[in-house]
Formats: C-alpha cells, sequence, structure tokens
C-alpha cells in the first residue's frame, strides 16, 4: 500500500483524524507561541542554519575532532556504515558483557535501523523507556512521529494495552493512572538492566561531549544505573563548539512542543567510574546524501517534529502511512534518499504549502527538495498513463485560448445541468469533496461586458 | 579499508566548499538574569521556586514539605541536620528507595527556568534523577538570562557529567495530558538565598 492508501484508511474514523489533526495544529501553536517571545528567534534560526552548513563543509574534520576528543574522554567510538553494522556492533557490545537485557531511550536512529527486532532474533530483550515508544511497543507499532510516538492512539486503547500487560485495571484510561503504572514498571526495569542505548541529540567536537535531551528523565536513568551505556548517533549530529548548544538548546523545544527547554539536557563528556560509554557513529546513506547537492541540506535537521506538526497532509494521514522511521515532511526527503523507488510516494504526500521551511528551526528548504524528489522520481520511474494523458490534455487546453474558453463553456453547463457526468465515482477528486456552485459566466466574459 | 576510513573518505569526497561558521560566543549585554522571570518561567512548567531568607527558614520549610521518616540524603553538609551526608554506595541502584534529595546548584537560567549541575555537585550522577523528589539550592545572585550566557559560563570547563535540569520530570504521551512525575522526581523545589 502506497501513502495515499494508507491515509485513506486513517481517514475512515473522521473523529480520530479531527483530533490528531486539531491536536497537532495546537501544539503547531503553542511552538508559535514560543517562538515570537524570543525577540532573536529569527535570528537563531538563521544562525543555527549557518552552523550546520558549516559542519556539512567540514564535516570529516570535526568528526576526527569529535573522535580523538571523546576518545581521551574515555568513551570507545564505533563507526557503522549502514543499519546492518550498526546493529552488529551494539550486539557485539552487549555479546561481550554477557548482557541479555536491554533498557533503550528514544533514538530514531535505532528505529531507522531496526535494531529492536534484531536483538529480538538473537534473544536480547529491548524496552522501550519512553512512555510513548513503550506503548507503541507494547502495541507493537512502530512510533508515528518522532517526538510523540504514540500521538495516533486514544488513551483506552492504551488502558486496553496497560490492562494486558501491566495489570492495570480493566476499563482504566486516566493518564495519571496510566502514567503511575509505567514508572512503576519501568523502574524495576531500570533498576535491573545492566545495558542502556540512548540517541545523541547534539555531538560537540571541541569538546568529545554528547547531549541527550528528555523530558521524561528516562535517557539518564538508563544510563545513570547501568555498568554499559550505547549511545547510537547519526554522523551529521556534530556541532562545532560547546557554546553553539546556546544556539540549539534554545531552539529545539521551542520548535517541538512549545516549551522553553526539555525538562533534562544532559551533557555526557566521560563515562562513570567503572561504567563503560560505547559510541557509535552511523553513515548509513547519509555521506552519500552529503553528495547530492540539492539534498544535502536535509542532513541539517535536529529531528524536532515542528515540520510534521504544522504539515496538512501529515496532519490528516498520520505517521504510520509514510512507512518509514521518520515520517512528515522531512521524513518525505529522507527516506528517498534511502531507497528512491521504495519510498517513491512520499515527496508527492505534500501539498507543497512550504508551512515546514517556514518553522524549521535551521532552515531547511523542505518543500522545495519535495518538489525536486518528485523531478527525480518522475525522471526515473515516469508517472502513471492517465495523469500523463490528463496533463497532456491540460497543457493542449490551455496553450489554445478558444479551446480553453471552449472547455470553460463546457464545464459550467455539465455543473449546471448534467453534474453526474462530473460527479460519480471515476472521478476521484469528488471522494471527500463538496461540489462547488458554477458561476454563470466567466470572469473574461464578465470583464468584458463591464468595460463597455 | 575499514568502516571508519569508507566513511571519512566519502565524506571528503562529498562535502561541499567550506562555508565561515557564524557565531562567536562573546558576551553581549546585561548578564544578569530577571529573579522575576526565572521565578514564573519556572512556576509555569512546574516547579516551586522559594526565598526562604535565611537558612533556618529554609529548613523548616523543607521540613514541613517532606515530614515523614522517608530516606533523604544530600552532599552539602550545611544540610546534615535534615538529610543522610555520610552515603555511600557500592551501585547507583542502592539509591532506589532514596525520597528526597537535596543538592546544589551552579547557576539557574531565566528565559527557560533551567538549572545547571555537574558531577562533582550530585556525587553520583543518578541522584537527581532517582530520587521521588529534589531539592536545588541556588544562590540568587547566580541567575543568567539566556542559554548563550549559560554556555559562556560554562566556557571549557570539564564535568565528566553535567545537566540542565528544567522542572520536575513529565510526559505528556497519553492524548497529550500533561502528567508530572514521569520516571524522574515528581517535584522540584528550587530555593533561592542570597
Amino acid at each position: 500500500m502506497n501513502h495515499s492508501e494508507l491515509a485513506r484508511d486513517f481517514n475512515k474514523d473522521e473523529q480520530r483524524v479531527d483530533w490528531h489533526d486539531e491536536t497537532l495544529f495546537w501544539i503547531r501553536n503553542k511552538r508559535d507561541k514560543a517562538a515570537q517571545a524570543i525577540p532573536e528567534w529569527e535570528q537563531l534560526r538563521e544562525s543555527a542554519s549557518a552552523i550546520k552548513d558549516n559542519v556539512l563543509s567540514g564535516l570529516h574534520n570535526y568528526l576526527l575532532e569529535f573522535e580523538s576528543n571523546a576518545l581521551r574522554n574515555g568513551i570507545k567510538i564505533h563507526w557503522a556504515q549502514d543499519a546492518a553494522e550498526h546493529n552488529l556492533i551494539v550486539h557485539s557490545i552487549l555479546k561481550a558483557s554477557g548482557i541479555r537485557q536491554m533498557i533503550k531511550s528514544k533514538s530514531m536512529l535505532t528505529e531507522e535501523c531496526g535494531l529492536n527486532a534484531y536483538l529480538e532474533k538473537r534473544d536480547i530483550e529491548v524496552i522501550d523507556t519512553d512512555l510513548g515508544e513503550r506503548i507503541v511497543q507494547l502495541a507493537k507499532e512502530p512510533p508515528s512521529h518522532i517526538v510523540l510516538p504514540c500521538i495516533h492512539k486514544k488513551k483506552e486503547e492504551i488502558g486496553t494495552l496497560f490492562h494486558e500487560h501491566l495489570g492495570t485495571r480493566k476499563g482504566e484510561s486516566d493518564p495519571l493512572v496510566l502514567t503511575a503504572a509505567a514508572r512503576e514498571n519501568l523502574r524495576a526495569a531500570f533498576l535491573s538492566r545492566r545495558a542502556a542505548l540512548t540517541g545523541v541529540n547534539f555531538a560537540v567536537a571541541e569538546t568529545g561531549e554528547f547531549v541527550v535531551c528528555t523530558n521524561e528523565g528516562n535517557a539518564d536513568m538508563g544510563a545513570h544505573l547501568a555498568q554499559v551505556h550505547i549511545a547510537s548517533m547519526g554522523l551529521e549530529k556534530i556541532i562545532p563548539k560547546r557554546a553553539h548548544l546556546g544556539i540549539f538548546l534554545r531552539l529545539l523545544t521551542r520548535s517541538a512542543t512549545g516549551q522553553p527547554i526539555t525538562t533534562y539536557s544532559s551533557h555526557f563528556q566521560k563515562p562513570r567510574e567503572g561504567q563503560q560509554m560505547h559510541l557509535i557513529i552511523v553513515d548509513n546513506g547519509r555521506s552519500a546524501q552529503l553528495g547530492k547537492p540539492d539534498f544535502r541540506n536535509s542532513l541539517k535537521c535536529i529531528r524536532c517534529g515542528a515540520c510534521m506538526n504544522t504539515c496538512p497532509v501529515y496532519r490528516r494521514s498520520g505517521g504510520h502511512s509514510y512507512q518509514h522511521a521518520i515520517a512528515g515532511p522531512i521524513g518525505a526527503i529522507l527516506a528517498p534518499n534511502l531507497d528512491m523507488e521504495q519510498h517513491a510516494d512520499l515527496p508527492f504526500a505534500s501539498t507543497l504549502c512550504g508551512s515546514c521551511t517556514h518553522v524549521c528551526p535551521v532552515k531547511i528548504n523542505i518543500h522545495e527538495q519535495l518538489y525536486k524528489w518528485r523531478q527525480e522520481i518522475v525522471k526515473k520511474t515516469g508517472v502513471p498513463a492517465a495523469k500523463e494523458m490528463s496533463m497532456k490534455l491540460m497543457k493542449n487546453a490551455l496553450s489554445d485560448p478558444a479551446l480553453y474558453r471552449l472547455a470553460g463553456k463546457t464545464g459550467r453547463f455539465l455543473l449546471k445541468y448534467a453534474p453526474f457526468t462530473i460527479n460519480n465515482h471515476f472521478n476521484p477528486w469528488y471522494q471527500q469533496r463538496e461540489m462547488p456552485q458554477a458561476p454563470e459566466t466567466s470572469f473574461r466574459s464578465w470583464y468584458l461586458k463591464h468595460q463597455k | 579499508m575499514k568502516s571508519r576510513e569508507k566513511i571519512l573518505s566519502r565524506i571528503l569526497e562529498h562535502q561541499p566548499e567550506s562555508t565561515a561558521l557564524p557565531f562567536s560566543p562573546e558576551i553581549q549585554g546585561n548578564e544578569t538574569g530577571s529573579l522575576q522571570i526565572f521565578t514564573e518561567v519556572l512556576t509555569k512548567i512546574g516547579g516551586h521556586v522559594y526565598q526562604p531568607g535565611n537558612l533556618n527558614i529554609m529548613k523548616d520549610q523543607i521540613r514541613g514539605l517532606f515530614p515523614g521518616k522517608s530516606r533523604k540524603i544530600t552532599t552539602l553538609s550545611l544540610f546534615s541536620d535534615l538529610a543522610d551526608t555520610g552515603w555511600t554506595i557500592q551501585s547507583p541502584s542502592e539509591l532506589k528507595d532514596v525520597e528526597v534529595a537535596i543538592i546544589g546548584a551552579h547557576f539557574g537560567v531565566a528565559e527557560n527556568g533551567a538549572l545547571w549541575i555537574t558531577e562533582d555537585q550530585m556525587k553520583q550522577r543518578v541522584v537527581p534523577f532517582i530520587c521521588q523528589h529534589l531539592v536545588l539550592l541556588l544562590e540568587k545572585k547566580e541567575i543568567l538570562s539566556d542559554m548563550k550566557q549559560a554556555y559562556s559560563r560554562i566556557g571549557d570547563s570539564t564535568y565528566g557529567f553535567g545537566t540542565f535540569i528544567s522542572g520536575p520530570s513529565k510526559t505528556a504521551d497519553i492524548e497529550q495530558s500533561l502528567v508530572l512525575g514521569a520516571h524522574g522526581p515528581k517535584s522540584l523545589h528550587v530555593f533561592l538565598l542570597d
């Protein structure tokens, strides 16, 4: 199934899709309020964008600088060319310490790499500890949003899941009670697991430290209790200087949820005494993306999710319709880089309205890249015959004034006297739309008449 | 070639022409942040802020907040009459039953209500996360206005581990209903002293 078919499924439950749409736009509004409270907001976006441009242009040396500083700090550095190598490295680290159970805080990269499934096949249990991620893990689903993993779920469904897995009362759906049950249950996991995996929000070349941001405190609970801390990061997460965090941390959470900052912004510089700290630097298509001038900008992304919250298509189609670890507008330009043919539907899942570009804290030209991907995809795979035919007809009508006028006249006539010729089940345009009122006359004839 | 070399050589081949860094971290403007804004922001995100006047009033307030006999620990000898100062552990999980932890913070940030705390103030990294309630101590004059100044203050110091804490642990993952006390402390109490 492609994006539009899955979106049609999502839209069958009208109440749910309305809730999804309105809730995400409510978050988008919170983002606006938070941004408007900072007078230098646009300057911050400008600086963040320029820093990321600089990072991409000097990535080779920044990675080397980060590596040597991190090694000096006592962090073990691993390099993975692709998802398979990343998963293998995680597995070998766990195996070396005889660990069969791991807890994990939010890491979209491990979703991209399919780490959980890989480890489960090798009899290693993984527990996701971000509440939203834990919920979708229990439901055996992928996250539908990078910041709000279970935004597609209603509290009653979560209540049923928790009743089954955590033993909460049947029918209990109070978020307070459900969160308390998860806290209790996951505390036991935090205290007993010897390995914790976290993502990385920023890695500082100058100091060899990395920063992990959470609201729940789950990354810290995991990392500070475990004997082995593994951090997985995409190689684009580098920033040159520690002082640059002063820009990115101001932008990240305001863009994501409208909060001034996450509850915890933790800076890991050295392992705890007696602890192993591993950091895996993952490529998985990123170095190839760097070589594409039209698309390399997407590597500036700091994963705030603002483009999803604002996107009229994402809000009404749900994250699962994208079939990629990162959904929404940014996912639709990242996914084709990994496999253009498999994700050929995604750049078309957009109205090209540009709202995503408008809210992006690092000024990625998302909608322009969506348009460019469409051109690449059409060049490579062509367009459906019906679309090609209708485009040809359209081209003829638009380039011939007499034909154009005749078409307009015919259309107005049919809409007025024989609407069934247009509004029928062969015309997908009318499946979710009301008929417009046909005007009596065209603008051209109105203008000619009134000019006299 | 090993993966590292392959990745690095692909990057070197693909990275665009060098562009300049825009940002200079020098401080501009007023360094002191507003106590009022700090208090407002931190209160809005679920934290509690107190200005007790002196140490004895503060101790009474903490006793009032946590009257029970549950386990309280601190890293500040100042509070030896309120909480355990002599705690030592083999493994951080031994702190699982800590009800209240009282520790100091380096500075606060007015724009987001965050407090900067480093490992030396925690003694054990997990302390400010594993306790049920966290009490932080801050000198009033240590409130900066924004994150740019925060990093200017942090400078190139080494800390092993450091964190900004802004409010109690929270989640809104279930239908966007805000719940305080996700995995970390259920409440945060910040005492401002002269």
